[in-house]
Order: C-alpha cells, then structure tokens, then sequence
C-alpha cells in the first residue's frame, strides 16, 4: 500500500516529504562519525559570553562567587561544561566558591560536577581546594523563588546546614557570609525559569550581579536581561560552553561536541533546503499546469 | 462563610505582601518569613498529594491490567527504592545503592529523553521550514544565520557572528521585550483579581 503511494509521487512531492526515519537515519550518521573521527571547531567568542569571563577573572582571590547548578539531568550535556569551566577557573582563581541546586534533580549533578572540579584543580593548578574553606555545596531547596529570596535576608534560612548535615556557622567560607551584600556575583546555569526568579529577585529586590549560564533554546528568551544590564553576561547551549572553555583555554566536553553539533546544522540546513527546492519546484509546476488550462 | 473566609484570606495575605515588598522594616520581614514558611508547608502538603496521586495511578493501571501496566510497577519500585534509599539508616543521600542509581539510571534516561529532541527537532524543521511567504522567508533566512553561528565558515565566521548578534539583540530582543510585557500585564491583572476575589477558580468551581 505504501508503495503504491509512494509511487504517486512526483519527484518534487518526495522532496517535500521525506520519511522522517530517514531523517534521523542521516543525522545519527552524521552525529556518530564525526564523535568517532574527532573534529573540533574553534568558536567565535560572543560578546556576553566574554562579560562572564571578565566578571570572574576581574575578582579578587577570597572574593566570593555563587554558582547555582539549577539544572536536570535532561539539560547535562549542554549545561555540565559551563559549570565546570566557570567553577575550575573560580578556584583556580583562589575565588571562594559556594554552590547549591534549585532544581529538583539538580543535587547530584551539582555534587558530582563540584567533586570532578575539585579532582580537576588538584590535578591541573597544584592547588587542593578544601572543603569548607575554598568551597561549599549548600544541597537543595524546593520554591526556587522563596529560596532566592530568603538567601538575600540570610543564607542561613533556607540553608541552615549545607547538602552534607554540616550546620553552616561551623564552616570557615560561610563565617562571613550572611546574604547578598557578602557575594561578588551568582552565575545560575539553568535550563529552567529559575533564571526569571534570579533575576527578579537577587538582582531586582537584591541588587546581587546575576550571569546565566542557559540551553540553546532558551538563550533568546534573555537577551533583553542582557541588553538592559538586569544581567551581567550570558551564555547559550554548547557553544556558548564552548566559547567559556575556549577563553578559559581549558578545552573540554563543549568544544569536543562542537564538531558534533556542526556536522548537525549542516544535516538539518541541508534537510531544510531539499524541502524548500521541493516546495519551489512544486509551484513552479503547477503554476505551469494551471497556465496551460 | 464557607468562600467569604478563603477570598478574606487571599485578599489579606495578597494585599500584605504587595506592601511588605516596598517596606525594608524589620516587623515587614519578620511578617514575610512567616508566610514563607507557611508556603512551604503548603508546599509539602503539596508534594505529598502528587505522591499519592502517583501511587493511586498507578496502582489503577495495574489492577484494571491497563496496556503497559508493568511500566507502572517500575514507576513504583523507582519511587519507593529511592525513598527507602534515601534514609539514613539506608546510607543516605551519600549512599551506594542511591547515588548508583542516581548517576547510571535517572541521568542517562533524562538526557536519552532530551537527546531524542535533536531528531525530532530536525525532523520538524524540515517539514517546517518552507518559504511560502515573505515573513515566513525572512523566519528562515534569520534561522540559517542563526544556525550557521555554529559552523566553521573561515574568514565569513566573524561576519556571520556580527549578524547572528545582531538578530538576537534587535529584532529578537524587541519581540521578546514586547512578550515580556505583554506576559508581566497579564500576570498582574491575573494577580490583581484573585487578590481582589474576581478571579475564584482557585476555590475549585464558581
């Protein structure tokens, strides 16, 4: 049956309607070899992303800096490079580092990428970062919202003890931190709306410089934050992952994926075109028909 | 009494935290850390209720044999082993069993779930994508630029860069900017009437 359908169709009509399995077919091909082959792409470096590098490279060590893990496991891949670049260049900095999760899934990702950080500044700065003294995982709350808010009054109110039981007062990197006014700035890497709270809360009642660190698709949706200075930098998907790993020449899994993610525009831009020269080809024929009526 | 006594209290609660927002007194922020608190335990009694929802589902799917009411046994078994898991006399949140099972089943089913995106995205795209009008023209040349940002092109990547830049914060910021707006009025007057007892579908019927 299909076959007789398909047999119906011109050739301008089967440009047009590809089988969508031969779509995935094509871009799993060109996903797969290119992971294989190894292809690596120098990024452009954008603007806002370069406002994020400048922020953290301009502290002073012993400033201190939030990052917040607000992501899932769903949005790993694009957002765990932008966490470790910006965590491993804030300690290798010397910069004190307090880390907590407003995402419900976020707590063992944020655990597990502040345990590689460390490993990582151990191994490449001669330098061990100390638990408590250098950094501090806080661990979860639920309301983002009403956390954000609480943290400007007193970390201790969402936070009496961080993700391991420790009540805070007894770790030397919360002595002198009380709420906002003691923080250089949060860069919140998320893939969610926890970006609108932080902007409408710790920058907008608080006054706390705000960096987002967001998935491709979501990135558009904070360009007017950017441009009204609501925020301070911002950094979109894998490439603007890649971009941070490329300023902070410390190149990882964000620039080893924007081979992947090259060779996977250029299938769906070629996809996009065969359909559009389907689609034209198609009007121009039946304009020509009708003409001929 | 049964719906003046809820609309009092929203209209209350609702009117106090306007003004307790624009008031930096120390009495203000004592008031808003009670409210908060009792938004968490709304909140828990919350979370409770979806559990319970969960199992209830569930356990629906499994005695009515419902098709692929084995997947529900699985949601079940994930639920209770994480929580069981998750105490501490189970090891805690530091445990083998949870951050295991954390680490090798919840991340790679999430980013499987997300990874699937890219090829139905593709795939949406090219069904899409057509030029059928100007607008619709102008939608897909800004697309191929935007997409293009991506590619190495050479010495045409920088300009590529300059134009891409310039879609996101011109003509996206100012269809976003009036988005935004539109979305911050509506959910002000949203808030202004149930604040104000108009809006009452929150009591469950009206």
């Amino acid at each position: 049956m299909t076959n007789e359908t398909d047999k119906k169709l011109t050739f301008n009509e089967r440009l047009m309607s590809i089988d969508r399995r031969w779509v995935f077919l094509v871009l799993a091909i060109f996903v797969v070899v290119p992971l294989i082959l190894g292809f690596s792409v120098k990024p452009v470096v954008s603007d806002e992303v370069r406002a994020i590098y400048d922020f953290v490279e301009n502290l002073e060590p012993g400033q201190n800096l939030l990052v917040a893990i607000d992501y899932d496991p769903n949005a790993l891949a694009e957002l765990h490079p932008m966490a470790f670049a910006i965590m491993e260049q804030a300690l290798a900095k010397r910069l004190k580092l307090v880390t907590l999760t407003l995402s419900q899934n976020g707590a063992g990702m944020a655990e597990q990428a502040v345990k590689a950080v460390v490993d990582s500044v151990k191994m490449y700065h001669g330098y061990t970062p100390e638990y408590g003294k250098d950094y501090v995982f806080l661990g979860y709350r639920p309301y983002f919202a009403l956390v954000i808010l609480g943290m400007g009054q007193n970390f201790r109110i969402p936070f009496p003890k961080d993700y391991y039981s420790t009540p805070l007062d007894s770790m030397p990197i919360m002595a002198k931190i009380q709420n906002y006014d003691q923080i250089a700035g949060v860069i919140d890497i998320t893939g969610s709306n926890v970006a609108d709270a932080w902007i409408a809360y710790g920058n907008g009642r608080y006054g706390v410089k705000v960096a987002l660190g967001l998935t491709g698709v979501s990135a558009s949706d904070y360009y007017p934050f950017y441009q009204s200075k609501q925020i301070i930098g911002l950094m979109g998907g894998m490439k603007g992952a890649a971009e941070y790993e490329f300023l902070c020449k410390n190149p990882g899994p964000a620039t080893e994926a924007m081979g992947v993610q090259t060779f996977a525009h250029i299938v769906i831009i070629g996809f996009i075109v065969i359909g559009n020269i389907g689609y034209f080809l198609d009007k121009r024929e039946k304009a020509k028909r009708k003409k001929e009526m | 009494m049964k719906r003046q006594l809820p609309l009092l209290v929203v209209f209350l609660a609702g009117v106090f935290m306007v003004i307790q927002y624009f008031v930096p007194a120390e009495f203000s922020e004592k008031a808003y850390e009670f409210l908060i608190d009792w938004t968490i335990i709304i909140g828990i009694f919350a979370l409770a209720l979806g559990i319970w929802s969960l199992i209830r589902v569930s356990y629906h799917k499994i005695k009515t044999k419902q098709e692929g009411y084995f997947y529900s046994y699985v949601a079940l078994a994930g639920l209770f082993g994480m929580i069981l898991f998750g105490f501490t006399f189970m090891g805690g949140l530091e445990s083998y069993m949870f951050t295991h099972f954390f680490d090798h089943i919840m991340i790679p089913i999430q980013s499987t779930m997300f990874s699937l995106l890219a090829f139905f995205i593709a795939s949406a795209a090219y069904r899409a994508f057509r030029a059928r009008s100007v607008l619709s023209s102008v939608l897909l040349i800004a697309a191929f630029i935007l997409m293009a940002r991506v590619i190495p092109m050479g010495p045409l990547s920088d300009a590529v860069t300059v134009v891409s830049n310039w879609i996101l914060l011109v003509p996206n910021l100012a269809a976003k900017r009036a988005i935004w707006i539109g979305v911050g009025l509506g959910i002000v007057a949203t808030a202004l009437k149930v604040v104000l007892g108009i809006e009452r579908s929150y009591l469950g019927r009206d």
